[in-house]
């Protein structure tokens, strides 16, 4: 089986299927990194553009090491480097790359909509990064591979996802991704951080991070920005802690046997106390490594899947 | 040469509705008669067969961008001329944020003797309120007016301070200027790209509430009601503004509203797929919105189609959602488009005539009609004819339309201009 499309733009567009075959294709790669000699030819001859126009340390060299796993030609452009800063457009700098001829190229960029843009004028796969506050397609495919490896399915789990849901892409795709694929997703966070008709997305807004919390198997944090404070909508970060904040008592509201989550980075003492973000349940560096595997699958799966079989 | 039309159906609202020969000499309407009872005069006049054809007073559009001076690129007031006719109107309120902006006499001026050059379409520029449309200092009303000048508006920007647009309104009101208010309180569009709701959240853009409108609309009608001034709502998007008109107008303040094409064919839906064709300022809204702008439209709250025709280039538009500039262009496709509400039943011919003619004419100050002594500015529409919207043919200079495939029926065939031929298809 391959994937449909040839972009991996959200997972709104994937099929359940695709999902499972993605999850299971990473669960593969996973084994590769534990090696002692951590590469397979199977992308050998491959380019792939990592296009970061947003910061990033963690989701860039996750994706450069994952291509390199898999022997393929990685190489990365950031804005500061990129014709942006010279006045080139997107749909330029679009094709200039295409001129190129890659097989692959990841974008990250701070504007919701950009890897569709690209994906319309590019032959090569485009993989979304993370586009403004739209969506984080990869985060959440990590997210559900961890959440898998640790609880075994993901159908008919109780997931709790707390904090700025208006201006989160992890929390967008998380919504997308667990409820197609059976989760029972709760939100909560400041109401004014809560996008209206979120509900559309098949998910639950509870009245309070308690409630949300509740007998959860999985609670997902997300980052707070503090420049929040100037669009009003939030007072302090101390108040935030106290009212939204995950501590240790809250989080025996939760089942007994629930994982803790953080897309990272943290900001620890606001969203999440430090003694919970270094918990016996805190999957939070689980995530990171999934990462890598998720995207290997990704970029495997993009470049042709099962047509270039030679992982071993 | 005198025109003669023959066999039109002569849809003047509040006057006339019957099939009609119409004469037309040295720009004036000379007679509107009943068929065959005009003896032609001899080789000296033109005529025109019309039957099957409706002939109205000629289409106004009270809301147009046309970027000249300084984005000719995007259009000039040649090109806009151009589609104007060819969309069946033969007058048009230009908006003022050109660049310069058009708050000085010498910027009237211009705009008038480019528009003289083009000679195909009345051309009413609208000046500033505020210098630069800054927000900050009152224009000179007394010399835009003077220099032709028809209305005042910060069009693209709100006027934010209550005062100012309370100024406005009175200073306005000595030179006979009519104010038109974009009405947008910034604070709560807070960078927003499209309109707030399950969508927006779903994509990931920010979201414009209603109420970014309507409380600026309900500020304005206090602020009317105050002075005793007429204001006008430019572009009405949402249900909540068109109830606070409609109460307005049933207390008698003097609150006129227009609202334009795509308000009342399109919902946010369109902006699907991150198309930048389908974002503008006030937004798309919802279905439930959509549905309140065309009763508001049948119920006469809201008076006037205007276009808001904001042509923009490829470069402002072939980008990512959030830079794309706001604005659709509109000329060539609103009458089709308010036809459709003719034949969904929305409207009757008659006032959408109305809408799109004679209310914006009395609203800025116009004649409008078909009747003997008026200017001959008319519009011959061919209402059942089929064509499909190629945003490569359109006389704009730009292609920014969310209409490019669509097929439409109905369109204007003849334009006329001061008695004369403006635009024809053959």
């Amino acid at each position: 089986m391959a994937l449909a499309k040839k972009d991996i733009l959200d997972l709104a567009s994937l099929s359940t299927e695709e999902i499972q075959l993605i999850l299971d294709t990473a669960e593969n790669m996973r084994e590769i990194s534990e090696r002692p000699i951590k590469k397979v030819p199977t992308l050998r001859g491959r380019t792939v553009i990592l296009f970061f126009y947003e910061p990033s340390t963690r989701t860039k060299l996750s994706f450069d090491i994952a291509a390199k796993r898999l022997s393929a030609d990685s190489l990365s452009i950031s804005t500061a480097m990129s014709s942006l800063v010279k006045g080139e457009t997107l749909l330029d700098t679009a094709r200039n790359l295409e001129a190129m001829k890659p097989d692959v190229v990841v974008l990250r960029h701070a504007y919701s909509g950009a890897p569709h843009f690209l994906a319309r004028h590019l032959k090569a796969a485009v993989i979304n990064a993370g586009d403004g506050t739209h969506g984080h397609p990869t985060q959440g495919l990590l997210d559900m591979l961890t959440i898998r490896q640790h609880k075994g399915k993901l159908d008919g789990l109780h997931v709790a996802i707390i904090g700025d849901i208006a201006h989160s892409r992890v929390a967008r795709s998380n919504c997308e991704g667990l409820t197609k694929m059976g989760a029972r997703v709760v939100l909560a966070g400041p109401p004014t951080m809560m996008p209206k008709g979120i509900e559309s997305l098949g998910v639950t807004v509870a009245k309070s991070v308690d409630s949300a919390i509740e007998g959860a198997d999985v609670i997902m944090m997300l980052r707070i920005q503090k420049e929040r404070q100037k669009s009003f909508l939030m007072s302090t970060e101390r108040e935030y802690a106290r009212c939204f904040g995950l501590n240790a008592q809250r989080v025996a509201r939760a089942d007994k046997d629930v994982v803790i989550m953080h897309p990272g980075p943290i900001n620890r003492g606001v969203e999440i106390a430090p003694d919970v973000a270094d918990g016996p349940y805190s999957l939070i560096l689980d995530q990171v490594t999934n990462g890598v595997a998720v995207r290997m699958a990704l970029l495997y799966l993009v470049s042709g899947g099962s047509r270039n079989a030679d992982t071993d | 040469m005198p025109i003669l039309i023959k066999g039109a159906r002569v849809i003047d609202p509040g006057h006339l509705d019957d099939i009609r020969d119409v004469l037309i000499s040295k720009g004036r309407i000379e007679a509107v008669q009943p068929v065959g009872t005009l003896a032609a005069e001899g080789d000296g006049v033109r005529e025109i067969e019309a039957r099957g054809l409706w002939l109205t007073p000629g289409l106004v559009d009270m809301h147009v961008h046309f970027r000249e001076p300084g984005q000719e690129y995007k259009e000039t007031i040649l090109s806009g001329a151009q589609a104007a006719v060819a969309g069946g109107f033969t007058a048009v309120c230009t908006m003022p944020n050109t660049k310069p902006v058009n708050d000085d006499e010498t910027v009237t001026a211009m705009i008038l003797s480019k528009a003289a050059q083009a000679g195909l379409v009345r051309v009413f520029p609208v000046a500033a309120i505020s210098k630069g449309l800054k927000g900050e200092q009152l224009c000179e009303f007394g010399e835009l007016k003077a220099a032709g000048a028809v209305g005042v508006s910060d069009d693209g920007n709100p006027v934010i301070n209550g005062q100012l647009m309370r100024r406005a309104l009175e200073y306005a009101s000595g030179f006979g200027l009519r104010v038109i208010s974009h009405c947008e309180d910034r604070g709560l569009a807070d960078g927003g790209v499209m309109n707030e709701g399950p969508r927006a959240t779903r994509m990931g853009l920010a979201g414009i509430p209603n109420a970014c409108e309507s409380v600026m609309v309900m500020r304005d009608i206090a602020l009317s009601k105050a002075t005793g001034v007429p204001v006008h709502i430019a572009h009405v998007s949402t249900a909540e503004s068109v109830s606070a008109i409609r109460r307005a107008k049933a207390d008698g303040i003097a609150a006129t509203a227009e609202t334009a094409p795509h308000y009342f064919t399109l919902t946010d839906e369109a902006v699907e797929g991150y198309n930048t064709h389908a974002k503008m300022n006030p937004p798309l809204r919802s279905e439930a919105d959509r549905q309140a702008i065309r009763d508001g439209l049948a119920d006469g709250t809201l008076d006037a189609i205007a276009t808001d025709h904001a042509p923009h280039s490829v470069m402002e538009k072939e980008v990512e959602f959030d830079r794309a500039a706001n604005g659709i262009i509109g000329l060539e496709t609103s009458l089709a488009l308010g036809l459709q509400l003719v034949r969904d039943g929305v409207l009757d011919i008659t006032t959408l005539i109305e809408r799109m003619a004679c209310a914006p004419a009395r609203i800025m100050g116009f004649e409008c009609g078909v009747r003997p002594g008026l200017v001959a500015d008319l519009t011959l529409i061919d209402p059942l004819k089929e064509w499909t919207v190629d945003s490569r043919n359109l006389k704009s200079k730009s292609r920014n339309t969310p209409f490019d495939g669509w097929r439409l029926m109905g369109r204007a065939v003849m334009t006329m201009v001061d008695g004369q031929i403006a635009y024809q298809i053959v």
